[in-house]
């Protein structure tokens, strides 16, 4: 009797401390000026909020407490409350923000002002502008080396990724890669940097110790032309194993296996697909689809595409946190 | 003990000087153009005094912010031509000035001979402006890159996208003078290889008189529906008047009502200031923001061209001509240009592959080579002159 008791219990608990499993994921759509949120357990919009003028990068503060948003025409970044889901504040970010990034502390922002190849600096706290960094021809990748060291930004004209010292913000080192690059992540560990280059159709792995190309990863898709395939954004998984890059207007995205840099699948998504995020426990991988207009739903372990949901025009980027 | 000491310091000092910043390595573009502009019926498409050579000052700018991190600077040595001036001369005082490479926006024969007045010392020209075929075919020289589109890929884009369309049966109407059937003659063999059908040309004879009078539209407004009427049925009017002497009065004054396209309505073009795809804004944005005015597809031409060696000079990391032109000529370059792919050389006689917009003046209609048109090598290699077809022999 007590056995069944116990079982009973025992699977109540379970349930009970089991995670909701809903995140949130926001997104930026560059056309109609909105952001779409969707949550993961129903895969639907449940709210579209009317932000400025040419919606781009978009990424949660590291509290939680606001999602940043790039309105590059505008010349802002709106800061979204995620209680209201309203947006609330500004932040003087430089003309015509594109991509920005914070410090692991959540205290500094970096934003890449494309229209005057400037990397501006921003206090998170105090909503002041802290300086800027000189830079390449329309800058757009930002990412942070994991030990908050190093500042990379890559310029889309110049075809350079710029290591800046995030100390004394002065650039460090330059490394060319191929034309057109438009976003870097660094693996968690820390020992590569991947920039992708659209137009070139390569993503150059960093070693950013050494400041060089160590490879480049090519991606060959049966009856499509090579112009075609255009690598923008970039997820690399926690682990280090497994990487994800949206390839544009190819339509899909490529799964490389990181250890030997090689495409081990392609997944058919939507179409003109640019930037990435995953859930926070990496069961799902959400990419926009510009020209669709929808975010297609990636199942990571089974490397499946399971759903298509259609959000605002133009989808641009999509940052996601929990509930 | 102290000779140990001296050397450390003798070395702290050399590192301390060879750490300071090397002059930068400087290159020197030519930008070379021609005495005068030729007057647009529109007054709206009059060109610029600086029409092309505001692209080339951009995209030295351009190069500069990129060549700060490879302490590489370039500088801009701008030739205007004055009326009746030789070209040729005036590329021999660019030579004179250590000028490598000269970015031209000449006519075909003076492009020619400047190309033969300048070849001994290796120099390069970035043919920026002329359309010739001629150019790239018969007239072809290793001393001459083709940035310009020729006037067979403007005329086979437009009839891609016109046959795409189905609008296959053409009213050709062609203007007098030689420039006028060059193009109407790229207009018959892109209707011939695409499968689109002239049903009847016309001429308009130029008969000279002034372009603007005070009674304006009244008399046009009369004359071009006579000018076009009895015309066997057909879709589209393909209006062959790169002089600039009738076609900008065709549109929506045609006896049946029918697009106009070529020289005007719809037109072929590399660039243009409505262009807003593939990160062309930010082109844009930087033109009007140095230039204050829209961009022309000569800027683009021109900016390409500047751009071109200032890419192979980030590559080779170098500026030396001989080993900048290598990389230009070889397999591995390719240059980024706002229209959503890489350009690059036709290795069969210099000319640069690249997407061509049809624009109807406020906006992109489409960019061609259209889908479905398959190629072997390039897509783009639809458009124009093919390798198998060509007539130039580069030694």
């Amino acid at each position: 009797m007590w056995h069944r008791c116990l079982l009973v219990g025992t699977i109540l608990w379970l349930v009970g401390t089991l995670p909701a499993g809903a995140f949130i994921a926001y997104v930026s759509n560059e056309k109609s000026n909105t952001v779409s949120v969707i949550d993961t357990d129903k895969w639907a919009v449940i709210k579209t909020i009317k932000v400025g003028q040419r919606p781009r990068g978009i990424e949660f503060t590291r509290d939680g407490k606001f999602v940043l948003v790039a309105v590059g025409d505008d010349d802002t970044i709106q800061m979204i409350d995620t209680g209201s889901q309203e947006v609330t504040d500004s932040l003087p970010s430089g003309p015509d923000p594109e991509l920005f990034i914070q410090d692991s502390a959540g205290k500094i922002l970096y934003v890449a002002n494309e229209n005057d190849n400037t990397v501006t600096i921003i206090d998170l706290q105090k909503r002041t502008r802290m300086g800027d960094v000189q830079v390449g021809v329309e800058p757009e990748g930002m990412a942070i080396s994991p030990d908050g060291r190093f500042l990379i930004n890559t310029s889309e004209t110049t075809n350079m990724a710029h290591f800046i010292d995030t100390e004394t913000r002065q650039i460090v080192a330059n490394v060319l890669v191929d034309s057109r690059p438009r976003f870097a992540e660094f693996k968690r560990d820390g020992s590569e940097l991947w920039v992708s280059s659209e137009i070139g159709g390569t993503v150059s792995v960093i070693d950013p110790a050494k400041h060089a190309v160590t490879t480049k990863i090519t991606f060959d898709i049966p009856g499509m032309r090579k112009e075609a395939i255009q690598p923008v954004g970039i997820s690399i998984t926690a682990d280090g194993k497994t990487a994800f890059i949206a390839l544009g207007p190819a339509n899909r995205v490529a799964v490389v296996d990181v250890a030997s840099h090689h495409v081990i699948k392609y997944l058919l998504v939507g179409q003109r697909v640019w930037h990435t995020a995953f859930t926070p426990d990496e069961k799902w991988l959400l990419v926009t689809n510009g020209i669709s207009n929808d975010v297609s739903v990636i199942d990571v372990a089974a490397l499946k595409v399971i759903k298509t949901i259609q959000v605002g025009e133009l989808p641009w980027g999509i940052t996601i946190a929990k509930q | 003990m102290i000779r140990l000491f001296v050397g450390l310091v003798v070395g702290l000092c050399a590192l301390g000087t060879s750490a300071a910043a090397a002059d930068p390595v400087e290159i020197g573009i030519g930008y070379l153009r021609r005495a005068g502009a030729k007057p647009t019926l529109s007054l709206v498409e009059q060109p610029a005094a600086d029409d092309g050579l505001a692209g080339a000052r951009l995209a030295i700018e351009d190069n500069n912010t990129t060549g700060k991190f490879l302490n590489q600077h370039f500088t801009l040595e701008e030739l205007r031509l004055k009326a009746g001036e030789d070209a040729a001369t005036a590329a021999r005082t660019l030579a004179d000035r250590n000028i490598g490479f000269i970015i031209a926006d000449l006519p075909a024969d003076a492009l020619l001979k400047t190309a033969d007045a300048v070849s001994d010392r290796g120099i390069v020209l970035f043919n920026a402006g002329a359309i010739d075929d001629r150019l790239r075919e018969e007239d072809c020289r290793t001393n001459v890159i083709h940035v310009a589109p020729t006037r067979s890929m403007l005329a086979d884009a437009l009839a891609q996208y016109l046959v795409w369309k189905q609008w296959k049966r053409w009213f050709m109407v062609v203007g007098s003078h030689d420039e006028d059937k060059s193009y109407a003659q790229a207009l018959r063999r892109a209707a011939s290889r695409f499968g689109a059908k002239i049903v009847q040309e016309r001429v308009f004879e130029d008969t000279g008189g002034a372009r603007r009078t005070d009674s304006g539209v009244t008399l046009i407004q009369r004359q071009m529906p006579v000018l076009t009427q009895q015309a066997p049925a057909y879709d589209i009017l393909v209006a062959a008047d790169e002089s600039e002497v009738f076609a900008a009065y065709l549109p929506y004054r045609t006896w049946d009502p029918r697009p106009v396209a070529g020289s005007a309505g719809l037109v072929p073009k590399s660039w243009d200031a409505a262009q807003d795809q593939w990160g062309a804004v930010q082109m844009q944005n930087r033109f009007l923001k140095l230039n204050s005015r829209h961009m022309t597809a000569l800027d683009m031409q021109a900016w390409t061209a500047a751009r071109m060696i200032g890419e192979a000079a980030s590559r080779v990391n170098s500026a030396d001509r001989r080993t900048l032109l290598e990389f230009l000529k070889g397999p591995d370059f390719s240059v980024a240009a706002f229209k959503g792919q890489r350009l690059t050389l036709r290795p069969w006689n210099l000319q640069l592959r690249q997407p061509i917009l049809l624009v109807d003046g406020r906006m992109v209609v489409s960019v061609s080579p259209q889908e479905g048109f398959l190629h072997q090598v390039s897509e783009l290699d639809t458009l124009g002159v093919d390798q198998p077809e060509t007539r130039c022999k580069l030694h």
